[in-house]
């Protein structure tokens, strides 16, 4: 599904990314790890187009998809929920769903677009409840399942979640991850990259750890969950799960 | 989710909603521009029809700069000189040059939409607010060549002898001003439609998106920074055609002072006094700003610290400027008139 192969990026002369490979296959949920400024937001931001990758190359779906516009990799089937949710505040949660499916054009789009909000609305009934109201009176776990809600909106091949957890608390990220295993379960595939290491690695197939640019480990979720190295950087000594 | 109630799924309600809106503005539009067409019957005076002629000029200003702000949430401090450069165009090519207005608008027009896709371009791919510095300078720019290229523009002494425009080779002029108010007006009517449209449209949705959250608007495939260009040069072009109309209006005489900072300034104190993002916040800022210049014309020079304490104080009072101040207060008149019926019975 997505392939990275030594891929770099920078800001200006800092560089952010020295050499990233990854790999995602078609069903799998994979997530990326790291501290903070590690590069996670970035390897996302340059596999959905928004920051130049200087080196490497980018597969997605069998094809070379490096540096293609936004637009363009929307509409092949990738979708990027950025972090923080950036809903669309000022308006409703409507509108912030047919913006999801901004990309699909023409005649039939049009009915296949409402068809499918109405489907997230099934999915997310609290959107439905809600879905006159503008998206900045939600709560924030109200609005990161819009968000979700808008990404689906593109029907997705791939959907890549930027900290999703970030800011909620533990029953609301419980629910949001249950919700990420369940779209897998309905043949999504998943790019989850997450501070929150411990419920991502729960949830995920497989993983990657990213420090300072490059990835230092990767293995099978359950391999992480137990790599002493993990567990000490990331996991913390003695932390007890708040959500079991 | 959670497993509550699931409203009825009411099929396509969204597009009913959208329409009903659409229609609803639709209708306020239609009855505004009724009351403007009325408007000649009971005003005889030609002064008023004057300031009624710019007041629809500057309408058309504000209507652009409202989408460029309230929607886009870009601002431009340089649209006077779009302004200008629709005006000039216009004006040394009929009066020097012997063109056809019609063309004169046409070459206005196709010379601001370059400037202006010339400043947007750069500095729009750009996060921050570097549009304003470069229409800034762009404004100052465009004025000193005004004042300075004599030869050409008349310089302080100004352009004199613009004809007047012309309607199927019928020459819209009269000493009463009641043909211009109409041709101008149409004009406004114009723009206002066509900015009413475009904000329900789905490019109008888009740009709404991209003032919320610009990260967001690019990750679904909004081309952000292409949206942003294509909005100023759109509201550029406004700003020209109302300069054309400005310079073949009956005082057939273009001087470079119309066209400086100050106006600039005055477009934006309009809109934001108005509510920035709102269909009819650049009317009520339009009339309100036309009518108190009216009012402190006796002391000129002093108009530009009273704007500014109007911005000061409205910041404070109304952040959302008149209309929505105008809005909140309709809702809670109807919310208590409801308590009143529903007290009744």
């Amino acid at each position: 599904m997505l392939r990275l192969t030594s891929v770099e990026a920078s800001y200006g002369p800092v560089k952010a990314l020295r050499g990233v490979s990854l790999h995602v296959e078609e069903g799998e949920i994979v997530t990326l790890i790291g501290a903070n400024g590690a590069g996670k937001s970035t390897t996302l931001e340059v596999i959905s187009g928004l920051i130049r990758a200087g080196s490497g190359e980018i597969l997605f779906d069998g094809e070379v998809a490096t540096n293609w516009p936004p637009s363009q990799l929307v509409r092949a089937g990738m979708c990027h929920v950025p972090e923080g949710r950036e809903v669309f505040g000022s308006m409703s949660v409507t509108d912030n769903l047919l913006l999801g499916a901004y990309a699909r054009r023409g005649r039939k789009a049009r009915s296949e677009v409402l068809d499918d909000m109405e489907q997230q609305f099934e999915r997310f009934p609290v959107l439905a409840e809600r879905r006159d109201q503008l998206a900045t009176s939600l709560s924030g776990g109200e609005q990161q399942m819009l968000a979700l809600a808008r990404g689906l909106m593109s029907r997705p091949k791939l959907l890549m979640l930027d900290e999703p957890s970030l800011g909620l608390a533990p029953i609301i990220v419980q629910r949001f991850f249950a919700e990420i295993e369940a779209l897998r379960n309905e043949g999504l595939t998943v790019l989850l990259v997450e501070q929150n290491a411990r419920a991502a690695l729960r949830i995920a197939d497989r993983g990657y750890v990213l420090e300072t640019g490059r990835i230092v480990l990767d293995g099978t979720a359950r391999d992480l969950l137990e790599n002493p190295e993990v567990r000490r950087a990331y996991l913390g000594k003695g932390y007890k799960e708040v959500w079991e | 989710m959670a497993a509550e109630t699931v409203p009825e799924p009411d099929e396509h309600a969204e597009v009913r909603a959208t329409a009903r809106r659409r229609r609803a503005e639709n209708i306020q539009l239609l009855c505004f521009f009724v009351l403007v067409a009325l408007i000649p019957i009971f005003v005889r005076n030609p002064f008023h029809l004057h300031i009624l002629i710019f007041i629809g000029l500057n309408l058309m200003l504000t209507v652009g700069l409202n989408l460029l702000m309230g929607y886009a949430g870009q601002v431009s401090l340089g649209h006077a000189a779009f302004y200008g450069l629709g005006a000039y165009t216009s004006g040394i090519l009929t009066a020097t040059y012997g063109w056809n207005p019609w063309l004169g608008m046409l070459a206005g027009l196709v010379l601001t939409c370059i400037v202006a896709w010339l400043v947007g371009k750069p500095t729009l791919h750009l996060k921050g607010h570097y549009l304003a510095m470069a229409t800034l300078g762009v404004g100052i720019i465009v004025h000193v060549v005004f004042r300075q290229w004599t030869p050409v523009t008349g310089g302080s002494a100004g352009l004199t002898e613009i004809p007047s425009m012309t309607l199927f080779g019928y020459e819209i002029t009269s000493r009463m001003h009641v043909q211009y108010y109409y041709f101008v007006w149409a004009w406004v009517a114009l723009t206002m439609v066509l900015c009413a449209n475009l904000v329900v449209s789905r490019p109008g949705r888009a740009l709404r998106a991209l003032h919320d959250s610009e990260l967001a608007a690019q990750t679904l495939g909004i081309a952000t920074s292409r949206y942003k260009v294509r909005v100023f040069v759109l509201t550029a072009a406004f700003a020209s055609i109302a300069g054309t109309l400005y310079a073949h209006s009956s005082m057939r005489f273009l001087s470079p002072t119309p066209f400086d900072f100050h106006t600039s300034i005055a477009l934006l104190v309009m809109v934001v006094l108005g509510g920035a993002g709102t269909l009819w916040g650049p009317v009520l800022g339009t009339l309100t700003v036309t009518a108190l210049h009216e009012v402190l014309r006796p002391y000129t020079n002093w108009d530009i610290v009273i704007y500014g304490l109007i911005l000061m104080v409205l910041m404070i009072a109304m952040p959302g400027g008149l209309s929505r101040a105008f809005g909140s207060i309709w809702g809670w008149i109807t919310r208590l008139a409801g308590r009143g019926e529903r007290d009744d019975t």
